[in-house]
């Protein structure tokens, strides 16, 4: 069970207070009507499903109810930080320390041989 | 006396606490502080189980949570049995009852091991091969029949009637592991103030100083010195000791599940005490002090019982007082079995030879050995053994050939050597390293804020591991924020540094395919079914495991991995990291559901919701029906009736007099502020500007693809206030649909939601006769049709306490939706029924709400729609602003293929035999005579008995259904097909005059 931060409660709570949202930084058209199928395919069917770094939607459900933002390695499985819904994709390089690159997969850790 | 093969003197038990078990029916003697296996042994009983597969005779290798083999039964009464308990962790208490598992008549005699004979037809990844045909034996012959022979115990069937707990703890520093490495480093963590936690498996702390006698700490005996260290450690209010308590699952950033066996050792538990406890430990560091596994030599016939670990049978001695043998052999490939023999001489026992198959043991167990006088045979090999149901013989040889001599014995003591318990630390996702010069997997690259200390670390000596668990107890809890007063030293001796150790088989094993070396024994699979998966083509340890189900049982392989991982490295021609290890996995040690699950069970299990009327819908003889969590009057029987004519009954009275419902559980949504009416032309399809407060309007909304979503009557209460109702399923989710795009999409709008579901009662009164009834009761409204039409919300008193009464009708009848704050519920829905009741009127459940809105042609959002349905699929498309610039599902709605011909669309279906009921969900076609498989035009979404209409009815999604209407078509059924004749969605009061009554 994962501990996520909450960056409106400004601190960290257990896995299961918080429902993942689906993608993060995809912004709802404003010209709605105006959209080629092609625009909203892309808008609304299309996700890259990305194996690494990842930027998605959380919601504080059982806490205080926010929507915000998380980066999260798919593969770890590890947050590697979380932020307020409305904000910029944050410089991840400023985030980890250099210690922490290292991801590790079960994968890894199962037999090398092939 | 507690056993023939105590030894006066020996041990750490008491004498004089003396306990009685029943082993098979059998009564035995026992002291209190052993575990079944150290009272098996005492009573000479080596024999305890048979084998999984060959039903071979086995007994205990172990003395600990490793144990492949003693596997038992112990049954406290007919509903508490717990099968293949580990009869080496398993303490005894007075009355106990124990039985053998997996053999029948009985233990000595089994049918069953006539599975041995036939051996050569169970070779691994045999059931892949052997059972192939007929295809169906498999499913109905073959696999019962296997599942019935091979095995363990068996499940208890009736349900357990003890209970479980569950504690979360935080603490700064969790050891895992309670030995000298454990203990060392809990002290130094303990000493800078960090909150530690400290637990192990066993009853008493102390880890391998139970068995190694010749250490001694801070000049104290060993085991002594573990006691007294963990004593004071309790006493600190920083630290908690936990014994009888394994961590068996490392999860995601330093998260530690423990399972606190509490009760499971006592002969008369006190029932309030739980049986086993769950803790969930968030540590900031972890100190994994796990110590290592012991391994077995592997050789022809190495499982008969009286084979043992070596280090087993000094626990046995040292601990416990017990000698599991008279007269001792011992095969090892390192030196600690030495040791084992030298207590065992020094006791009493017999040691017929020390056989170690390597040419140079260690000099200083060497010469001990010689000045014991015992007989030492270096660069031998143990080829075979003998003995039914105990070993009484070895056969040994030098290595590589010779002359085999026989050596009386009855029991053996084998080491190959020592596997560091990297579990932990794999299950933290660290990698492990293998270490070239000892041969073992060590923690390599970690993943997680841990460290392991002593012998899982690889640390052999005593003094060094002193050091490093003192080391890391004081980092860690510097990592953690807490920084030490003092420097802690602690001086360790021991009396021999061990050296050796051999992975795979050992001399004796043969290369043929007929020699049985086993190196799983809980799963019986010898070293030449490693052999046969490589030839068979298995070249990854994940299939040869697989192939082999080596390490696959329940103790997970704790002393086989590493063989079978050297033999196939061996077989492949690989080097063994080129090969490499399977995944460690959660748990450890085989954890019970009970403890997992815990509190969750039966009522626990999922949160019950009650309305606020639920205890007078009792009283009337309402019948309950789940709907979610929730629990709804389905129908109200009265004397003599079955739920039909209930139904019936409850649905004529409804349009001929009145009914009375509870609404409760509708989902209601409080939209407030200056941008409410803005946010919900948002969400829903339809328009909300031109709706005047105190009018209602029924709404829908899509999700972003056009699909409907959910829908449900919105009141306006106010201009800045709206009463929103949602599917009683629908509540939770709609509010999260409409916080996601209030909070994310539009969070320039100014509103505020408010869930109200539970903060309302709602009282539906239907029927010709609904304003007779509620109008004494009400205050400040006026009820009339011209002042307070269908559609409409009004606020003001009923039976003097505030309501927002709504004029709604989810029957097609003259209704009204009584809302008053959830207290007074009861009161109001009894004042309601006073009334109603001398009229003539009925309480009504939710099948009779069903059929009623069927006549009508209501959807049930979720059973008439399926999430591929739009509001012109449902007839609903009068709902959707054409003037709308945007809602949510807006685009959604214009893609091509929901505008497209031909999309299924819900209509009524009228059967041509109207006492014929559709079965809901059955599938509909154009021809009942075309050729399989048909093509299905669509299906059943609702269909009801209509007593109204004194006919059948049904709804169904049909393809192009809308220009299908007058047409025949047909529903296929087993038995027969049914025609049916499609038709509007109205099948009552078609004008729809009674509404506005």
């Amino acid at each position: 069970m994962l501990l996520i931060y909450c960056p409106y409660c400004e601190e960290e709570r257990s896995e299961l207070e918080f429902r993942q949202a689906g993608d993060a930084h995809i912004a709802r058209p404003t010209n709605m009507t105006e959209m080629t199928d092609e625009d909203f395919e892309a808008f609304f069917f299309l996700r890259d499903n990305v194996k690494g770094l990842t930027f998605e939607r959380w919601r504080h459900l059982n806490g205080c109810g926010r929507f915000f933002n998380a980066a999260r390695d798919t593969v770890s499985d590890k947050f590697l930080t979380t932020y307020k819904a409305g904000l910029p994709r944050p410089d991840l390089s400023t985030l980890r320390p250099a210690t922490e690159a290292i991801v590790e997969t079960y994968e890894a850790t199962e037999s090398d041989a092939k | 006396m507690s056993g023939a093969n105590r030894i006066p003197g020996a041990g750490r038990l008491t004498p004089a606490k003396t306990a009685r078990f029943f082993f098979d029916g059998k009564s035995y003697a026992a002291l209190e502080g052993d575990t079944v296996a150290s009272a098996l042994l005492a009573n000479g009983v080596h024999l305890v189980g048979r084998s999984f597969k060959y039903h071979r005779p086995r007994g205990i290798v172990s003395a600990g949570a490793e144990e492949p083999n003693a596997l038992i039964g112990v049954e406290r009464d007919a509903a508490r049995k717990q099968p293949n308990v580990r009869a080496t962790v398993q303490d005894v208490f007075d009355g106990m009852k124990v039985i053998s598992q997996n053999r029948w008549p009985s233990l000595a005699f089994d049918v069953g091991a006539v599975n041995n004979l036939l051996a050569p037809f169970f070779a691994a990844g045999f059931y892949y091969k052997t059972f192939m045909w007929p295809k169906q034996a498999w499913k109905h012959v073959y696999e019962p029949q296997i599942r019935a022979a091979a095995g363990l115990g068996v499940s208890p069937t009736e349900d357990d009637t003890d209970h479980y707990s569950s504690r979360y703890a935080h603490c700064d520093v969790l050891v895992i592991g309670a030995g000298v490495a454990g203990l060392s480093a809990a002290l130094a963590a303990a000493k800078t103030g960090a909150r530690v936690i400290i637990c192990d498996e066993q009853p008493e702390v102390g880890g391998a100083l139970h068995y190694d006698k010749s250490v001694t700490v801070d000049g104290q005996d060993g085991f002594t010195w573990a006691q007294g260290t963990a004593a004071k450690l309790a006493k600190m209010d920083n630290v908690t000791v936990l014994p009888r308590t394994t961590a068996f699952g490392y999860y995601a950033q330093n998260f530690v599940g423990l399972n606190e066996r509490v009760t499971e050792h006592l002969a008369k538990p006190d029932r309030k005490l739980p049986r086993e406890r769950l803790w969930q430990v968030r540590a900031k560091r972890v100190i994994i002090a796990t110590g290592a596994i012991e391994r077995h030599m592997v050789f022809a016939n190495n499982d008969r019982p009286g084979i043992m670990l070596a280090s087993a049978a000094r626990t046995f001695l040292n601990h416990f007082g017990v000698a599991v043998g008279k007269k001792i052999g011992v095969y090892t490939a390192n030196d600690s079995a030495y040791e084992a023999a030298f207590d065992l001489k020094r006791a009493g026992i017999t040691v017929a030879a020390i056989v170690d198959s390597r040419e140079k043991p260690g000099e200083g167990v060497l010469a001990e050995a010689r000045s014991l006088g015992i007989e030492v045979l270096t660069g031998h090999g143990v080829v075979n053994t003998s003995g039914k149901l105990r070993v009484s013989s070895m056969s040994v040889a030098r290595n590589g050939g010779g002359a085999v001599r026989k050596i009386a014995i009855d029991a053996l003591l084998v080491s190959a050597g020592w596997t560091p318990s990297v579990h932990m630390f794999s299950q933290s996702r660290g990698k492990v390293a293998y270490d070239n010069e000892t041969q073992r997997f060590l923690p390599g690259t970690y993943a997680q804020d841990c460290l392991s200390v002593g012998a899982c670390n690889g640390t052999n000596d005593l003094q060094a591991t002193i050091e490093e668990s003192l080391a890391a107890g004081e980092l860690m809890s510097n990592a953690s924020g807490f920084t030490a007063s003092e420097k802690l030293a602690l001086q360790g001796s021991n009396a021999f540094a061990w050296t050796g150790g051999m992975a795979g088989a050992a001399e004796g094993a043969g290369a043929d395919t007929t020699v049985k070396a086993f190196i799983d024994f809980q799963n019986d699979v010898c070293a030449k079914d490693i052999r046969l998966a490589v030839r068979e083509g298995m070249h990854s340890i994940e299939h040869i495991k697989r192939f082999t189900t080596n390490g696959m049982a329940t103790d997970q392989g704790k002393l086989s991995n590493i063989h079978g991982l050297a033999i196939a490295a061996e077989t492949l021609g690989r080097e063994i990291p080129k090969v490499g290890l399977t995944t460690f996995r959660a748990p450890y040690t085989p954890v019970t559901f009970g403890t997992l699950i815990n509190h969750s069970r039966g009522e626990l299990f999922d949160p019950t919701r009650k309305t606020p009327m639920h205890a007078l819908e009792e009283a009337q003889g309402a019948v309950f029906e789940d709907v979610g969590q929730w629990k709804r009057a389905w129908y109200y029987p009265r004397a003599g009736e079955d739920m039909h004519q209930a139904v019936n009954r409850e649905c004529k009275t409804v349009r001929d007099v009145a009914g009375i419902f509870d609404a409760s559980t509708l989902g209601k949504i409080e939209v407030v502020g200056p941008d409410a009416a803005q946010f919900l032309n948002l969400i829903y399809t339809n328009s909300w500007d031109t709706l005047k407060p105190g009018r209602c309007r029924y709404g829908i909304m899509l999700r972003e693809d056009g699909f409907v979503y959910d829908d449900g009557v919105v009141g306006r209460m106010a201009e800045d206030r709206f009463h929103v109702t949602t599917t009683t399923g629908g509540a939770a989710r709609v509010m999260n649909h409409m916080e996601d795009y209030l909070q994310t999409e539009f969070p320039h709008l100014n509103v505020w939601l408010t869930s109200a579901t539970e903060q309302w009662a709602v009282i539906a009164v239907q029927g010709p006769k609904a304003r007779e009834i509620i109008a004494p009761l009400v205050e400040g409204i006026d009820l009339s049709n011209e002042a307070f039409p269908h559609m409409s919300v009004r606020e003001g008193k009923i039976c003097g306490v505030p309501t927002r009464l709504f004029r709604m009708s989810f029957t097609g009848e003259t209704g009204f939706e009584v809302n008053v704050p959830a207290d007074f519920g009861p009161a109001v829905w009894a004042a309601i029924w006073a009334q109603a009741e001398p009229m003539g009127a009925c309480a009504y459940g939710t099948e009779a709400m069903h059929i009623l809105r069927a006549e009508k042609g209501y959807i049930i959002v979720g059973q008439d729609t399926d999430g591929t349905v739009t509001p012109d699929d449902a007839s609903l498309g009068w709902a959707v602003g054409k003037k709308k610039t945007d809602f949510v599902g807006i685009r959604g709605l214009r893609r091509p293929d929901l505008v497209a011909d031909g999309r299924k669309q819900l209509v009524g279906l009228l059967t041509k035999d109207p006492k014929v009921v559709l079965e809901e969900g059955a599938q509909i076609v154009a021809d009942p005579n075309q050729a399989l498989p048909m093509t299905m035009i669509g299906h059943v979404t609702s269909a009801y008995w209509s007593e109204n209409c004194g006919r059948s009815i049904a709804l169904a999604l049909v393809a192009g259904g809308k220009a299908k209407i007058g047409q025949t078509l047909y529903v296929p059924m087993p038995d027969r097909t049914i025609a049916v004749e499609v038709s509007d969605m109205v099948f009552f009061d078609k004008e729809g005059g009674r509404i506005n009554g």
